[in-house]
């Protein structure tokens, strides 16, 4: 056996948050969504939270282990000896227990523009050429399963909550590097400004806890660059189009 | 109740879902969409296919070939004129995810890759390495937030269906974060809620695949069709369900017995093809009802694996090499290692089949349309039906991109014909109703776990891949009771903000209302074909079965079972012949 | 009623996982090396008073507490300067592209020990 302690809140009874102890079973395969949902079955069907994939591709888990921004569905119990600490992820406002409101983060990614701006009209018949290595410029950006462990380990997210924030900005970047694209200028008053890329000092933190290794951090160093690039050709010469 | 109006609420925001809801804001900027679901868009299963979608493009291949080899697949269940609607949109489709950005894997040349896939005699399945349902969902979701048109409602657990005049006229939903019920009036309805997976025990199937979508229309009148046809996927993983692409086997992985014994050979798949080289149509590429169908003898016979989770067989892909591994199956790696302990690298991976899709559904005809006026279904959640009897992998990630589409034409076209006729308030009062009454219920002796762990023995004893007489007329009769018994279900949490017990206990009632529909049907169905298999009825049966199921709902009792021929053009039905001699 | 909770955000999250502790030491080095920068303008001040202003400069520089906080200085900006190199890649992913970073800074380290001695 071991032992979970929940944060649980609800707001028609609770005027703060509280933990909750629940003794479950130890298994060696068992990850923290398994002891959950052993939790909510066996225990306290009262206990919310967001599930579904079990595999780590649906992004719905994220939660605070032990302090750590994980998934649920890959926290193995084994990896946790003594009592495991389980809450919602931090810089979120909790809803219910550990259910965050992400209204923030879904909003964000919208205004980064992440759809195809098209370089050149799509061909008449047949795909756009794209090589292998075209192909792997962009796509580790492009595995962001929007889980924001990353906003839950950005400690500038937690300060500063106007900041765009790492997934955001990774999937903003994914489509600016994409060969097909040709948006980088329509996205840029989002990256560029400072709720932008220039609230991000570097932490790191967000690709150590990223699962799909998307590596955020490295996007937004990468949209620094691209942008101050832009912003002195633009000013300096200004005769050279893009 | 706060009353939402649009042109079309669509539930779902899956691949059908989202597609349907960019060819409605494409068509027309001044429609109202309301894009509903249960959970936020890239939370939807889709996410979690990974093999990819199947559509005619290299030149070696014909939309004649992939015609034969789905009406085949489906064991000649699918109603050919659909088949040949599907196939020949099918590659339109995929070109179209291309030009909104979807990052196919390509070719050297910049063209893009196709890999082999079960059952399919050319590579014709575009893929995007071992993600492809995660690339084609997030590229979807991405692209529709274009449009302003597409209002989303995020969190909303569609209850009811509003139907007055014979017409659907909307729906009702529950409002997750604060427990308030909505109305939306629309002038159309698309269900695209996916499967039911989660009925059974074993399944690729995540929490959310409760058959929702199939409840709605169901309790609205409209059939389910071809309910007794379950896939099971040959390779799921023992510990978890959850899914080892048959990519693993497109690339080259076999699958051995106990005994080191590539055992598909023994059942009609062989001869054994030489390690590395995959043969399309034979041995580990064979159609997906086939090799669950081998495993389950291995089983009987005594030749399965034995792992502390159950039988199982060996996935064996060490000679695929570690370059090759890391390249195309780098999620199949990552779920191996983490959930198994075993890196396919180095050592063969346990695996089972697990059930992943269900061929029925909400009863469509070609155009997406269903009995009731100004409903439309598309995706897994709809049986039009191309997938007949089985389905072959990477037809249904097509399915929905073709039928998605396909439903928004067709309610674009009902909305041009008829005028909107509101129904009237006292409808969704009585829905808002019905809910308080389940919250406010007292002295009930179920739970939500109680009934949902008796209903998952029951399907998993006498609704698996082998089925017989008496074991479906136990099921039958044991679903019927739990039916009984949900009327007595009373909820630990009564309370309005994000309350999980309430959506579970609803997500019940749509599983027991789609699993009744399964076991009675396949009671009817006294023949085997495609994925529903009896022992007692060992052959197919074309005289009498070369025709759909239609369960219909009988409000207090079983479903009604009714049928209809399915339409055959230019195939007739012959034999599934997946020997390597044909070849 | 829908009614979340926001979680105060204190500076414990500082001492929450070691990156972040290791993040403010990197930081924090800026401290030290603004400090030694504002001493080399009242070394250059004191240089342009004449001889007796830069001697007592000089001597200010070789006590026990200077000596003490310029090896402070150099152990920050060392780590420093090893923790940004290190993140070049991920900026600019170019091959090689720390190992010259690394190479740079030996080469102007010789030119200008070099010339001070």
């Amino acid at each position: 056996m071991t032992q979970l302690e929940v944060l649980r809140y609800n707001p028609e009874t609770d005027q703060e948050p509280r933990f909750q102890r629940y003794e479950v079973p130890f298994r060696d395969d068992w990850v923290v969504l398994d002891a959950l949902n052993h939790v909510k079955e066996a225990l306290d069907p009262t206990l919310s939270y967001r599930w579904s994939c079990h595999m780590a591709v649906c992004g719905s888990c994220g939660m605070m282990v032990n302090g750590e921004p994980k998934l649920a569905c890959k926290a193995f119990l084994r990896d946790y000896p003594g009592v495991i600490r389980v809450e919602p992820l931090r810089h979120f406002p909790i809803e219910r227990d550990l259910v965050t409101v992400i209204d923030d983060f879904v909003a964000k990614l919208a205004r980064v523009k992440p759809w195809l701006m098209p370089k050149e009209p799509a061909p008449a018949a047949g795909e756009y050429q794209q090589t292998p290595a075209q192909l792997k410029r962009y796509k580790q950006f492009s595995m962001c399963i929007n889980c924001m462990l990353c906003y839950a380990a950005c400690p500038e997210y937690g300060l500063i909550p106007e900041y765009l924030g790492p997934a955001a900005i990774a999937l903003g970047h994914r489509w600016n590097r994409d060969s097909r694209d040709g948006g980088r200028e329509a996205r840029q008053q989002e990256l560029a400004a400072k709720e932008g890329v220039w609230d991000c000092t570097f932490v790191g933190a967000c690709s150590e806890v990223c699962p799909e290794h998307v590596d955020p951090a490295a996007a937004i160093q990468q949209v620094k660059i691209e942008s101050t690039v832009d912003w002195y050709q633009a000013h300096l010469m200004p005769w050279l189009k893009k | 109740m706060e009353s939402i109006l649009a042109d079309v609420a669509i539930v779902g925001a899956g691949g059908a879902g989202l597609r349907a809801a960019i060819a409605l804001a494409q068509a027309d900027p001044a429609l109202r969409i309301a894009l509903v679901s249960k959970v936020y868009p890239m939370r939807s299963h889709t996410c979690a296919a990974e093999g990819g979608a199947a559509g005619v493009i290299k030149p070696d291949d014909s939309l004649e070939q992939h015609f034969d080899d789905t009406v085949g697949g489906g064991d000649w269940l699918s109603d050919q004129d659909a088949v040949d609607y599907f196939i020949r949109e099918a590659p339109k489709e995929l070109l179209q995810l291309e030009h909104w950005g979807c990052p196919w894997s390509r070719a050297a040349d910049g063209s893009v890759a196709v890999r082999p896939f079960g059952g399919m005699k050319k590579q014709r399945t575009w893929f995007a390495a071992d993600k492809s349902g995660f690339h084609i969902l997030h590229t979807l979701f991405q692209t529709s937030l274009q449009f302003p048109s597409i209002e989303r409602f995020d969190e909303y657990y569609a209850t009811e269906l509003l139907v007055a005049d014979g017409r659907c006229a909307g729906l009702v939903a529950i409002e997750m974060r604060s427990g308030q019920m909505r109305r939306f009036d629309a002038r159309a309805v698309i269900i695209a809620g996916g499967g039911a997976g989660r009925m059974f025990p074993f399944t690729t199937n995540g929490a959310i695949k409760t058959g929702d979508g199939m409840a709605l229309a169901y309790r609205a009148g409209v059939a389910l069709k071809d309910m007794e046809f379950v896939q099971y996927h040959p390779t799921g993983l023992p510990s978890t369900g959850t899914l080892l692409t048959e990519a693993c086997r497109g690339e080259g992985g076999v699958l051995l017995n106990r005994n080191g014994r590539r055992f598909l050979q023994d059942y009609g798949m062989g001869p054994e093809t030489p390690l590395g080289r995959p043969v399309l149509k034979t041995m580990e590429l064979g159609p997906r009802d086939r090799v669950s169908q081998a495993f389950w003898h291995e089983q009987k016979k005594g030749n399965a694996v034995s792992t502390r989770w159950g039988d199982a067989m060996l996935l064996d892909m060490r000679h695929l090499g570690e370059k090759t591994i890391n390249e195309r199956l780098p999620l199949v790696r990552d779920m191996s290692i983490s959930y198994m302990g075993v890196d396919p690298v180095t050592d063969p991976v346990p695996v089972r089949p697990v059930v992943h899709y269900m061929m029925g559904g909400i009863d469509t005809d070609i155009s997406a349309a269903t009995s009731l006026p100004g409903l439309y279904a598309a995706g897994e959640c709809a049986c039009v039906s191309i997938n007949g009897a089985n389905r072959l992998g990477s037809n249904s990630l097509t399915e929905l991109l073709v039928f998605g589409r396909r439903a928004a034409l067709s309610a674009l076209e009902y909305m041009g014909n008829n005028k909107p006729a509101p129904a009237p308030a006292s409808l969704a009062e009585d829905a808002r109703g019905r809910i308080r009454e389940l919250m406010q219920r007292t002295g009930g002796t179920e739970t939500v776990a109680g009934l949902r762990k008796e209903m998952l023995r029951t399907m998993e004893e006498h609704a698996g891949i082998y089925r017989s007489g008496d074991g479906l007329g136990a099921a039958c009769a044991k679903l019927g009771e739990l039916r009984r018994r949900y009327r007595r279900l009373e909820l630990h949490d009564k309370t309005n903000v994000y309350n999980t017990d309430l959506l579970q206990a609803l997500e019940l009632g749509s599983m027991l209302d789609c699993a009744e529909a399964v076991v009675q049907s396949a009671a009817a169905r006294k023949e085997s074909r495609g994925a529903h298999q009896r022992l007692d009825f060992p052959q197919r049966d074309d005289r009498s079965f070369l025709r759909h199921s239609l369960a219909s709902y009988d409000a207090g009792g079983a479903p009604r079972i009714g049928y209809r021929d399915v339409v055959i053009t230019r195939s007739q039905p012959g034999v599934r012949d997946y020997s390597g001699a044909h070849a | 009623m829908s009614k979340p909770y926001v979680r105060p955000i204190t500076s414990e999250w500082i001492f929450r996982h070691p990156r972040y502790l290791r993040y403010m030491a990197r930081e924090f080095s800026c401290l030290f090396i603004g400090g030694w920068t504002v001493l080399m303008v009242w070394g250059l001040k004191q240089l342009s008073e004449g001889p007796l202003a830069w001697q007592a400069f000089l001597e200010l520089l070789r006590s026990p507490a200077s000596i003490a906080l310029h090896l402070l200085t150099l152990a920050f900006a060392t780590y420093h300067s090893i923790t940004w190199f290190n993140l070049t890649p991920k900026a600019l992913p170019l091959p090689f592209i720390a190992a010259a970073h690394y190479a740079l800074w030996g080469v102007v380290s010789v030119i200008v020990l070099r010339a001070a001695f």
